[in-house]
């Protein structure tokens, strides 16, 4: 009996050491990034794009990467949600639910979801010197949107089924088209899963930069056109934490802080909306 | 003469088959361009050249791939060993264990680990590892602890859907016979939920295995066999991103790049593909 209650007590202890690593892994990544990145943060860093001689150290800030990982991940996620939400509705069981082929599109998502950033960027690449692209913009979008799909198309399928099958029986005895129940109706109830599968694949989305790294490029200006090259937030700290100089290397660690606010921003402010929002909800 | 609210619903249902479609096709497409791009190499050199031989040096025409598919591995295996303990005790504490209130925080917790960026952890990766306390430098060793703790999410996340699947009454059964908390978790929970674990795992090596940013960071990027953790690699991931650039200078040399792609996307697929399939069998089981 001692023997058993000490086997207990030793794997209960691992199993709290477990959690704490994850959760000290959370806190000394946040320890880090602030500790490094805080003291070179100023208000001119986020405020000014790069000036002359800014890669040796001097003048200037990361508003190019700041605004261009806004345009690459915004325009990802509105093109990601549209095709998310044609392909999630369609998964549903007034359209190809019941046959095995929504089985078999879950499937693909699910696998999608696990081909590596990189892949995506090479693919894209590809694609973009067969069509003759320059690496702009418009390149990055279309390669985060190919990203952003499976997470989100994969989120808004899960907040769909659980939508009560009465509520939308409710509809349809008035009457309605599948169409109707399912943008005034289905959408209207899942509204905050939606907005959580929105935040996800967006915070995906702005941090990835294995994709970006062929298809985007990296530039010092904001861009005005859909064909321009335009910088990131994640190839930013990267390029600058490759530089020799420390006073580039601190902006890296800077940008880096700039970067986990904002996908910590979003983490918390998914949560939040989404308790929010659940109070419309038909239950 | 057909309505328009019935033409709204006809329009709106091809397109959602349109974009399904689309979606269905994408893995295929990649897998198509990427081989149509590695053919040129794979007509010239011997797939025994190119996968088994260590001498790259893409001026000469010698690309062997061997070094960076064992960077890969070592990196990607050392990886799972450190996260996977880790990763399934943490689940069975959460799923298991926890009060509420713990459970309530660990969630979330895990949720936004599994939201940091690559590249966050990568510049973790540097500073925690090569300044703080001892310096690990920059080799498999460091490349494995950022890739754990990056991939901890993944496998405890899936580790803990499985065990909730677990009904409570099988549990309550052990417990009635007798066994200790911990003995109904290892006896029950987890022999039960086996083959679900084996999926989570897959899942977290396949997602260490593409990992780029966060290991081309830390891991030394020297183009040799790693013989122990202390060595540096140069998984084929860090090899597709520092390459780009001028892999268009030198003939085959895009072929070369665009194959260790191939290999990649080619062996996550297969494991993806087998790890989805136990989960929904596992799914199917206690349906």
């Amino acid at each position: 009996m001692q023997r058993r209650k000490t086997e207990e007590a030793v794997f209960k202890g691992l199993m709290i050491a477990s959690v704490s690593i994850v959760a000290a892994g959370l806190l000394t990544i946040v320890a880090v990034i602030a500790w490094k990145g805080v003291p070179a943060l100023s208000i001119g860093m986020i405020t000014q794009t790069p000036k002359g001689g800014f890669y040796l150290g001097k003048e200037g800030g990361i508003l190019n990467a700041i605004v261009g990982s806004l345009y690459l991940a915004g325009g990802a996620t509105l093109l990601a949600l549209v095709i998310s939400l044609l392909v999630a509705l369609f998964l549903q069981r007034e359209y190809i639910g019941k046959s095995r082929w929504a089985g078999v599109v879950r499937l693909s998502l699910d696998v999608l979801w696990g081909v590596p950033s990189i892949v995506y960027g090479a693919f894209g690449f590809v694609i973009m010197v067969y069509l003759g692209m320059r690496a702009s913009l418009l390149g990055g979008i279309i390669v985060l949107t190919l990203l952003e799909i499976p997470i989100m198309a994969r989120a808004l399928d899960e907040v769909l089924r659980a939508v009560p099958r009465e509520l939308k029986d409710a509809s349809y005895a008035l009457g309605t088209t599948r169409l109707e129940t399912s943008l005034n109706v289905v959408t209207r109830q899942v509204l905050p899963g939606i907005l959580t599968a929105v935040l996800l694949a967006f915070g995906r989305g702005i941090g990835d930069a294995a994709s970006v790294l062929f298809t985007a490029g990296y530039t010092d200006r904001i861009p005005t056109s859909l064909l321009d090259p335009v910088a990131s937030l994640p190839l930013a700290i990267f390029f600058q934490l490759g530089t020799p100089f420390p006073e580039v290397q601190a902006r890296g660690y800077a940008s880096a802080v700039v970067l986990l606010v904002i996908v910590l921003l979003i983490a918390v402010g998914s949560r939040v909306l989404s308790r929010r929002l659940t109070k419309y909800v038909v239950k | 003469m057909i309505s328009k609210r019935r033409l709204a619903d006809l329009v709106s249902t091809r397109l959602m088959l349109a974009a399904t479609a689309l979606v269905g096709v994408t893995v295929l497409f990649i897998a198509v361009m990427l081989f149509l791009k590695a053919r040129p190499i794979l007509a010239t050199n011997s797939l025994g050249d190119l996968f088994l031989s260590s001498s790259w040096r893409p001026s000469r025409g010698e690309f062997g791939l061997f070094p960076f598919i064992m960077g890969t591995l070592w990196v990607t295996v050392l990886a799972g060993i450190i996260a996977l303990p880790v990763s399934i005790l943490g689940a069975l504490y959460i799923t298991e264990y926890a009060p509420p209130r713990v459970r309530a925080v660990a969630k979330p917790v895990v949720d936004v680990l599994a939201g940091i960026p690559p590249v966050v952890y990568g510049v973790w990766g540097l500073v925690a590892l090569s300044i703080g306390g001892i310096a690990i430098g920059f080799n498999v060793l460091s490349g494995s602890i950022v890739l754990a703790i990056m991939v901890i999410p993944v496998i405890l996340g899936v580790s803990e859907e499985v065990f909730r699947m677990v009904p409570q009454d099988v549990k309550e059964a052990s417990l009635a016979v007798g066994a200790t908390k911990w003995e109904t978790a290892r006896n029950v929970v987890i022999r039960s939920s086996l083959p679900g674990l084996a999926a989570a795992t897959i899942l977290g090596f396949s997602r260490a295995f593409g990992e780029t940013m966060a290991v081309l960071m830390v891991v030394g990027n020297i183009a040799r066999v790693p013989s122990s953790p202390l060595d540096p690699a140069y998984p084929l991931t860090a090899l597709i991103a520092n390459n780009y650039g001028e892999m268009m200078s030198i003939p085959l040399y895009d072929s070369a790049i665009l194959l260790a792609a191939l290999v990649l996307l080619l062996v996550v697929l297969f494991f993806n593909i087998a790890a989805r399939l136990v989960l929904i069998k596992v799914q199917q089981k206690w349906a």
